[in-house]
């Protein structure tokens, strides 16, 4: 069994480095002695500049590091050099600067993609593909008064059309753009937001709440029949961690903080609040509570409704906040749970005061090779059983496995080749493990050292009993980066006529491997009827394990050369899947939310009685619609 | 030498289908060397490799059975260990022992067996192909029709020869008693199930949940008789919809993707049974199966049966098939090991597929000139049959005529190219000797050769003994009666009813399709598209002119209206019997012994005094038919009172199909109902 710690240590290191980089900035610390660090709001009427502070990831101008048309930063992207490799750019990842050898005949091999085949993408959004926004000019007038940021520039207001479903992207890469924002406006703090509301009551403008722009339910589509003037409330630049409370444990934050500054500026002072979505570069603090999200290591930190202890939403009504900071209450039904969830569709969430933890002493990734899949669902069904799950457990099938393999940069040495090739003939000649049907789990424990290592050798044992075999830290390691370089991917592939797209559900243990293998079934069943010519990627992997059931994830992708009309093929093949999985016994969503994309479930999923509840609310909330995105209902 | 030909299925030759003699290869290379080749068949690739005894340990702890187990014990007060132990023992007498050995020996037996009795055993190759094929995508069922005991074993005799996985073979209790036989049979992949299980608890719970391991774990396909029994009429049965369901509960479940059933028509020149099948059906009681009675019975060993053809047909996909049909999600709120009753949804869904499956296999049933023969004999009085024996010439014209209509209709017809149709039909004269034979230029119904007897025999023998050989005609007829059965509903529609308004006619149509709806296979819901096939082929044939509002009966389609007419009387004959016993009694109520004896001897009076035409209204098959259209249609009840089944009757509700049917009721007075059960 491997037991070395460059996994943590590595970790530590970069948290050390990013440390380095932020220093001088919030020195405060050292300014006072009590325990609460606070910071004000400190939207000064006149504050219109861009250069606010260095450590936060989000400008204003999004584009100015962004890709307007894909995934993530500009700078970094999956290409096919001329020697026909793939290379990952940029130098944020851990990825980033290597060459990926076997990459390119995975991806040829599975999608029957060609290098001679590509579909670029338009290379600048075209201004005039833009229609010209609708303004309303009294609120123009009063928002003008109050100092709040805007502007109706095209890019900025593209930018905010979207989220990252295929069709939103591919749209986007073909330079296709539909009703877009009419102005984007960047409040600095809940009072800029308070304004924000009232203006548009007063003067009846649509507003539509925008974060992180991570959504993938169709949640920032503007409705294309909204006649008013639509205002993107981009929530970017309120990402002040307010304080920190460390005699409670809580942080009191603004709700446009993304991830990765989070968790960056909480470990600066020791801290980690343990949510970490795949999406957490990116996604804001308050897209996680108004989508319910969960984040990978949810079994030690616990999911979005399990962290946050206190909300603060600015709705039409006014604003809405519980009166103290009490662990648990019982005052009827919970308000928040009237918060998450909403989907834009209440009102913007400005503040939350959410549970931090000390940074964990150690981390460990590590990984359990199985003979197949059902042997590994077993035994994380088991681990779930005496509820010992580290941090995150993950199970990725046989195709998963090979593309994670794929994705294995160059290696450096004669040496690690060799012990490469020394293990494969191990587990698949000496152990008889089925290379084609063979599937590994990736995990990551973390805790004090010694709890960690007591954790690891628990869980290892209990794999054992399920035919699973250690196979190292790299390979759980490499699991987990992947989950991040994922997206970028998708870019590479619709370069090549290569269209995916991820979706999940959550679903009773006993069903998970009937809904794997029919969702599975089920999406290459249906490619083959809409005439899909190539064989799709069909593939999936239990991400989050519960007591009585687990997330799973599904990925998709094929190559659409020779179909007209790729994209709602696509979109056709999804929605089959989609059934397959109610079918089945799945839920709806287990973190992605409803958005648009699967609004017309809804009904079934929650009952009429359910919908008529939710709807009430709506209607008192919210009478003119003024949050008008039309998610979820 | 061919031993390849072909079956025409309708008009022109495109439809036609490639048939092999499998006994041809058997007839040229040793039985022993077929019977010990090399058995490589590619299985279900999602299957889990598991052995019989893993299976039937599987079935045991499984939480179904722990579940049912505990309830049974609390409703019957012994312990959970009484009743488990129970449970091993009926899955002991149930389980299959599927051994190859065992097979190669049926093997090399059969092969014997088969070339004595069949000139050629006709297996259309491209159906096997595609079974080859969906047998490694998902689990199969193959749904065979069920004629002849020597059904049992022809399956596996062909996936054993073509290298497919071998069935595992529902069957009944019976066979499982034969001495050696039985055991033989298990070890070639029979499982038992006992007759008339009713509400035993327990052995539906080990029964179900052993149907469904075989289909889940994907360990063999399943092969069972939808039809439930043996046709004893050689005409299909309204199919059983237990073992469908258990059957299809791992899909509707999510616990396999997709399910395959492949209907199979098995098709005979000339049933080995025949004349058993007669005698049952007069009320004289068959043998018991006993491995002494199979050996008694080796006799007819000696005899020419023709040929036989099994057709394969097209793989259906339970999943598409069921689309739209059942939403899979109302199995998500219960655990999906607990028994859970089936919605009306999930029973209406079943039915449906379990009726289609029975009209598939009609469809893909091969039909030589004898069940045409059959057809025109029957209409001929059976006085003449008997007594001045029909013209020869005039049969073979009407064959002939007989055979177009037939291909009109799209029938699967067997008829041999290569000869003239006259010495076609000759052979098939001759093949059936049994029941017909040609003296001077007449055919004549041929009677039962009784043994020396000093007495004269009595006009009730002399008649159940003319009986017994119409009751084998009209079996043979029976094989083609799913061609003509609904352009005939038509017929007589326009006979009875003399309206020519579609609507009228729609109506009297829905109503007779419902009346005889346990005669003759009619898949529920389906009426208006009956109805609508029935014109287009009456249209077809140029019997009837078809407009948006009515049917016009042609002047050159008297002839086509009048054999079909004439075709479904005998039928319509029998049914007014019992209707009339049912009005004309006193009695309210019948035990199912005394109504059947009652009606026996009342269909026997009539006969013998002339006043009723058709023997087939003594077949006990009919008289039951009767009986589940009455309480299918509310008229009567069902009840079980001290070990046998009552029957309380609504008079006057029967008096009124009576008179329908009689044309007393004008067809406008009936509501058009097509009906709502699906």
């Amino acid at each position: 069994m491997a037991s070395n710690s460059s996994g943590g240590s590595d970790r530590q290191r970069v948290a050390q480095q990013r440390l380095r980089i932020i220093t001088g900035h919030l020195q405060r610390r050292e300014d006072g002695d009590s325990t609460i660090i606070a910071a004000e709001c400190k939207a000064e009427g006149s504050q219109t500049d861009v250069s606010r502070e260095e450590g936060k990831t989000v400008p204003r101008r999004r584009q100015e590091i962004m890709k307007w048309n894909g995934w993530g930063y500009s700078d970094t992207k999956f290409l096919f050099n001329k020697k026909g490799q793939a290379e990952f750019t940029g130098k944020r990842y851990r990825l980033s600067g290597m060459t990926i050898p076997a990459l390119k005949e995975w991806f040829e091999g599975t999608f029957g993609a060609s290098m001679q085949h590509k579909s670029p993408a338009a290379p600048a959004l075209n201004s005039g593909a833009v229609q010209p926004p609708t303004l309303n000019e009294a609120f123009l007038e009063e928002l003008k008064s109050t100092g709040i940021p805007f502007s109706h520039d095209a890019e900025d207001r593209v930018f905010r059309a979207h989220g990252h479903c295929l069709h939103e992207i591919f749209a986007l890469r073909e330079g296709k753009v539909g009703r877009v924002p009419d102005m984007v406006v960047w409040p600095n703090c809940h009072d800029d937001v308070v304004k924000i509301v009232e203006l548009a009551c007063k003067h009846d403008v649509c507003l539509i709440p925008y974060g992180g722009g991570t959504s993938v339910s169709s949640g920032l589509e503007c409705p294309p029949e909204e006649t008013r003037c639509i205002v993107s409330v981009d929530t970017s630049q309120m990402n002040r961690i307010l304080w920190i409370d460390e005699k409670n444990l809580t942080a009191h934050v603004e709700a446009g903080i993304v991830g990765q500054d989070l968790e960056r500026l909480l470990n600066e002072s020791g801290y980690c609040t343990g949510h970490e979505p795949d999406s957490m570069e990116f996604s804001s603090l308050g897209g996680w509570v108004a989508t319910r999200a969960s984040g990978m290591k949810k079994n030690i930190y616990g999911n979005i409704e399990d962290l946050v202890v206190h909300v603060k939403m600015v709705t039409p009504q006014g604003v809405i906040e519980k009166s103290c900071l009490g662990p648990r209450m019982s005052t009827g039904p919970d308000i928040h749970h009237f918060i998450m969830g909403s989907e834009g569709t209440l009102g913007v969430v400005t503040e939350v005061t959410m549970k931090i933890r000390p940074m964990p002493e150690y981390q460990k990734y590590g990984s359990v090779v199985f003979p197949n899949f059902e042997q590994g669902v077993a035994c994380l069904r088991e681990v779930a059983k005496q509820r010992c799950a580290p941090a995150s457990i993950r199970l990725m099938d046989n195709e998963q496995f090979k593309f994670g393999h794929a994705l294995k940069p160059q290696v450096s040495s004669m040496f690690t080749s060799f012990l490469d090739g020394l293990k494969k003939f191990y587990i698949t000649k000496f152990k008889g493990f089925d290379p084609d049907r063979l599937c590994v789990a990736t995990l990551l424990f973390e805790g004090g050292r010694e709890k960690v290592l007591q954790h690891e050798k628990q869980v290892y044992d209990i794999a054992a009993k399920f035919g699973g075999l250690a196979a190292g830290e790299d390979n759980g390691q490499r699991g987990y980066m992947l989950t991040f370089v994922i997206a970028y991917l998708r870019d590479l592939g619709m370069e090549y006529y290569v269209i995916g797209e991820s979706f999940e559900t959550s679903v009773p243990w006993d069903r998970v491997l009937d809904i794997c293998r029919n969702v599975k079934a089920r999406i290459i069943g249906e490619c083959k009827n809409k005439g899909v010519q190539f064989q799709p990627l069909s593939t999936c992997r239990v991400t989050q394990t519960y007591d009585t059931g687990a997330c799973v994830y599904f990925y998709f992708a094929f190559n659409y050369r020779g179909l007209s009309d790729p994209v709602h093929v696509y979109e056709q093949v999804e929605r089959a899947a989609r059934e397959e999985i109610l079918a089945n016994g799945g839920s709806l969503s287990h973190h992605h939310g409803v958005g648009k994309l699967r609004k017309e479930w809804m009904r079934e999923t929650v009952s009429n009685v359910g919908m008529g509840m939710l709807q009430s609310v709506k209607d008192y909330v919210d009478p003119k619609n003024i949050f008008g995105n039309r998610n979820l209902l | 030498m061919s031993n390849t030909y072909r079956v025409s299925c309708g008009a022109g030759l495109e439809n036609e289908e490639e048939f092999v003699d499998i006994l041809e290869e058997r007839r040229r290379s040793s039985d022993l060397g077929h019977a010990l080749r090399t058995f490589s068949p590619h299985p279900y690739k999602g299957a889990e490799s598991c052995s019989n005894a893993d299976l039937n340990k599987a079935v045991l702890e499984s939480q179904y059975l722990r579940y049912m187990a505990k309830e049974i014990a609390a409703e019957t007060g012994s312990s959970v260990e009484e009743v488990r132990e129970e449970a091993c023992g009926i899955l002991e007498e149930m389980s299959q022992n599927l051994q190859l050995k065992c097979i190669r020996l049926m093997g090399f037996t059969l092969t014997k067996v088969l070339k004595r009795l069949y000139s050629g055993i006709f297996v259309n190759m491209e159906g096997l192909n595609m079974l080859q094929q969906s047998i490694q995508e998902h689990p199969v069922i193959l749904m065979p029709n069920h004629r002849s005991y020597m059904d049992f074993l022809m399956i596996s005799y062909i996936m054993f020869t073509y290298d497919i996985p071998l069935p595992f073979i529902a069957a009944g209790i019976p066979l499982a008693g034969m001495k050696l036989v039985g055991e033989l049979l298990r070890r070639s992949g029979a499982f038992f199930i006992r007759r008339a299980i009713g509400s035993d608890k327990l052995y539906w719970a080990v029964l179900s949940e052993y149907v469904r391991s075989i289909v889940k774990t994907g360990i063999a396909p399943l092969e069972f008789y939808v039809e439930g029994l043996r046709s004893r009429t050689l005409k299909s049965m309204m199919p059983k919809l237990g073992m469908m369901h258990m059957v299809m509960e791992p899909f509707f479940k999510g616990e396999v993707y997709d399910i395959t059933l492949i209907p199979i028509s098995i098709s005979y020149d000339r049933v080995l049974e025949e004349s058993l099948l007669a005698h049952e059906l007069l009320g004289i009681p068959k043998p018991k199966e006993s491995t002494t009675g199979l050996l008694k019975a080796s006799k007819v060993l000696q005899e020419d049966y023709g040929s036989m053809h099994v057709n394969f047909g097209r793989p259906m996909s339970v999943r598409h098939l069921c689309e739209g049909k059942i939403n899979r999600c109302q199995y998500n709120l219960v655990p999906r090991d607990l028994p859970q009753k089936p919605s009306a949804e999930v029973q209406a869904c079943v039915s449906w597929l379990a009726h289609l499956m029975v009209r598939v296999q009609e469809e893909g049933s091969v039909m030589g000139p004898w069940a045409l023969m059959a057809c025109l004999l029957l209409q001929a009085p059976t006085r003449v049959l008997t007594e001045e024996g029909l013209p020869w010439q005039e049969l073979t014209d009407k064959t002939l005529w007989l055979r177009k209509l037939a291909l009109d209709f799209g029938a699967r017809l067997n008829w041999p190219r290569q000869a003239p149709d006259t010495d076609v039909m000759s052979s098939t004269v001759a093949l059936h000797g049994s029941v017909v034979n040609r003296k001077a230029g007449r055919v004549f119904l041929v009677q039962e050769e009784e043994p020396a007897r000093n007495r004269p025999i009595s006009p009730e023998e002399e008649m159940i003994s003319t009986a017994a050989a119409v009751l084998m005609l009209a079996s043979y007829r029976n094989m083609s009666l799913h061609i003509f059965v609904r352009p005939a509903l038509l017929a007589t529609a326009l006979h009875i009813t003399k309206t020519t308004q579609k609507d009228e006619l729609l109506a009297f149509f829905c109503f007779l399709r419902d009346v005889f709806s346990n005669e003759f296979i009619f898949i529920p819901g389906n009426s208006s598209q009956d109805f609508e096939e029935a014109c287009f082929l009456l249209k077809k044939c140029g019997a009837v002119h078809v407009s948006e509002q009515e049917v016009t009966v042609s002047d050159a389609g008297l002839e086509v209206l009048s054999f079909l007419q004439a075709l479904l009387q005998p039928f319509i004959d029998s049914y007014q019997v019992i209707f009339r016993f049912l009005c004309e009694n006193k009695v309210h109520v019948y035990a199912e012994k005394q109504f059947l004896t009652a009606v026996r001897n009342l269909a026997t009076e009539l006969i013998l005094s002339g006043e009723l035409h058709t023997y087939e209204a003594l077949s006990s098959d009919t008289h039951k038919n009767v009986l589940s259209a009455l309480q299918r249609m509310d008229t009567l009840t069902k009840s079980r009172a001290s070990q046998q089944n009552e029957y309380t009757m609504n008079k006057a509700a029967v008096r009124r199909i009576d008179d329908i049917l009689s044309g007393k009721i004008p067809p406008q007075m009936l509501h058009t109902t097509p009906e709502a059960k699906l």
